[in-house]
């Protein structure tokens, strides 16, 4: 321990830079994914595709691809954009699949009723399906937090500064308290990503916790039963 | 707000003809009901007025305007739509819901939720209700928001799909004649879609019976239908057939009351029969008859 209390400065630093490498994948992925979900949503040729080029993409070992981003699109070989373009594809991948179903789970009857009611198709995405997407977009962008912040160690395998430096170092090493530092820290990071999440959507989504769920209930008793619970 | 339906035609996509060759004159301040089995097009009818059908051919009018020239976003803003299990906004309070169209015509946030409180008053809800979220509510309660939000724009036009076609009996009986006292006081058009033939009694000045393909079987006032149905398909959909409208007085009733019965025998009401007498009807006063046919589905309800 007197290792880490040494060494807080440097750590407190490394863990500014790993947020600075994660954040911007989590905000790209999303903004880039609910367009695409809501087309593979609508579309079942387009949801084929686009789910299909999801996985593919995510089979690509991540150093290989840290490695080939340079190559591809001309950025020099320790720029950090190699490790946020690999990171925010990967969040692509995986958030798209979740931004189609998240859309799908939108009920049609209330679609419907929307239409009915004379909102635009503007006004009916943003007012409508979004928000009762949110629960389910929620749910996704949990999980690519997660897994952004665990993969953007790689980036120190290849010259990105981030809390992998601290495994790198470790085994270099052979220090034990250094990589288990680096575990917890990572841990942690994550582990705040995901509080700060579900305190914006119970932010956001204010109606999908006094109602239970995210889902529009419609059978009478059901919805009998949760009045009771709240009054 | 006189509707008018003039040869139109649908046919989807997918091939299927929805209608063929339907006109029909729906006139205004009154209650239409478009009855008819699952399948006949009565739905796809109701969403040709505002527009989320449009017809394959033929025209839809609106008071002599045709409406294929109005675009479909304005013109469902002008006309109440209410539906079946709701479609209440899940997300939004009751209030809001309420607010929704007057919110997307521009009228303050303020103004459109007060009005709405006023619109809750006026279909027998609660004001305490307004800040829930409609799955916090019984399902009678949603069919309530969801007419007070078709109301909410005061639109000349209400077009209803099946709404009371999810709740039990007992409230939809409730909710039936809480249109029916709306009704007496708005005057809106109404129109109104079921597939319960006494639904359409009830609550229908003009009923169209409609078979397969959005042909009309019959169109007429429910006392009309009743007293002559046009063939044995109307016969048989109005229950003619089946004896349930054929009553009999049943002999060993006490007083002035006779209990009448169906062909099955099953008990379908009373009347006032002074020393074994029927008093026949005065013509202005006859359409309240109608509602003794209506009990027999409603057995328990008092």
């Amino acid at each position: 321990m007197d290792w880490v209390w040494s060494h807080a400065g440097d750590l407190w630093s490394l863990v500014l830079t790993h947020v600075g490498l994660s954040v911007p994948p989590i905000v790209l992925g999303f903004v880039i994914s609910v367009p695409l979900g809501y087309w593979a949503s609508r579309s079942a040729a387009a949801r084929a595709v686009l789910l299909t080029l999801g996985n593919v993409l995510y089979t690509i070992p991540s150093l290989a691809f840290i490695l080939l981003v340079p190559v591809v699109l001309g950025f020099a070989l320790l720029d950090a954009k190699n490790v946020l373009v690999a990171l925010t594809v990967y969040a692509i991948a995986i958030m798209v699949r979740s931004a189609a179903d998240a859309f799908a789970s939108v009920s049609a009857s209330v679609r419907e009723s929307a239409v009915a009611q004379g909102f635009s198709p503007a006004q009916r995405f943003l007012r409508v399906e979004l928000p009762l997407a949110g629960p389910v977009l929620l749910a996704g962008v949990r999980v690519v937090s997660v897994s952004t912040v665990s993969l953007a160690t790689i980036g120190s395998l290849a010259g990105i500064d981030s809390l992998g430096n601290l495994f790198t170092d470790g085994f270099q090493r052979d220090f034990a308290v250094e990589i288990i530092t680096g575990i917890v820290l990572v841990l942690a990071l994550a582990a705040v990503f995901d509080v700060v999440l579900s305190l914006v959507g119970r932010l956001l989504l204010p109606w999908s916790r006094r109602t239970g769920r995210g889902r529009v209930r419609r059978s009478a008793p059901a919805a009998a039963s949760v009045s009771e619970q709240v009054a | 707000m006189a509707i008018e339906f003039r040869h139109v035609s649908k046919t989807f996509p997918d091939g299927t003809t929805a209608v063929e060759d339907f006109s029909l004159s729906i006139p205004s301040h009154e209650t239409t009901v478009l009855v008819g089995s699952s399948g006949c097009g009565k739905t796809t009818l109701l969403r040709m007025i505002n527009r989320m059908v449009d017809p394959s051919s033929g025209s839809i009018l609106i008071d002599g305007e045709d409406i294929s020239g109005i675009p479909p976003v304005g013109l469902r803003r002008r006309i109440g739509y209410v539906m079946q299990n709701s479609g209440l906004l899940p997300h939004r309070t009751v209030a809001d819901n309420v607010a929704t169209v007057p919110m997307l015509t521009g009228v303050p946030k303020r103004k459109a939720r007060e009005d709405a409180l006023a619109l809750l008053d006026r279909v027998g809800l609660d004001r305490g209700l307004a800040k829930r979220y409609p799955a916090q509510l019984s399902g009678g309660q949603q069919q309530r928001v969801g007419v007070a939000r078709g109301l909410a724009v005061d639109p000349n036009i209400l077009l209803m799909d099946e709404p009371f076609g999810a709740v039990d009996p007992i409230v939809r009986d409730e909710l039936q004649q809480e249109l029916l006292r709306l009704q007496g006081s708005l005057g809106k058009t109404v129109v109104f879609v079921t597939h319960d033939i006494d639904e359409a009694f009830l609550l229908g000045n003009q009923v169209v019976i409609l078979q397969r393909g959005g042909r009309v079987a019959q169109v007429g006032s429910p006392k009309e239908i009743l007293a002559n149905p046009a063939n044995d398909f109307v016969a048989d959909f109005i229950g003619a057939k089946r004896g349930k409208r054929r009553l009999t007085a049943e002999a060993g009733a006490s007083g002035d009351e006779v209990l009448l019965v169906d062909a099955a025998g099953y008990a379908a009401g009373v009347i006032t029969a002074p020393g074994g007498r029927l008093e026949l009807a005065t013509a202005g006063s006859s359409p309240k008859s109608r509602s003794v046919s209506n009990k027999t589905d409603q057995a328990g309800d008092a």
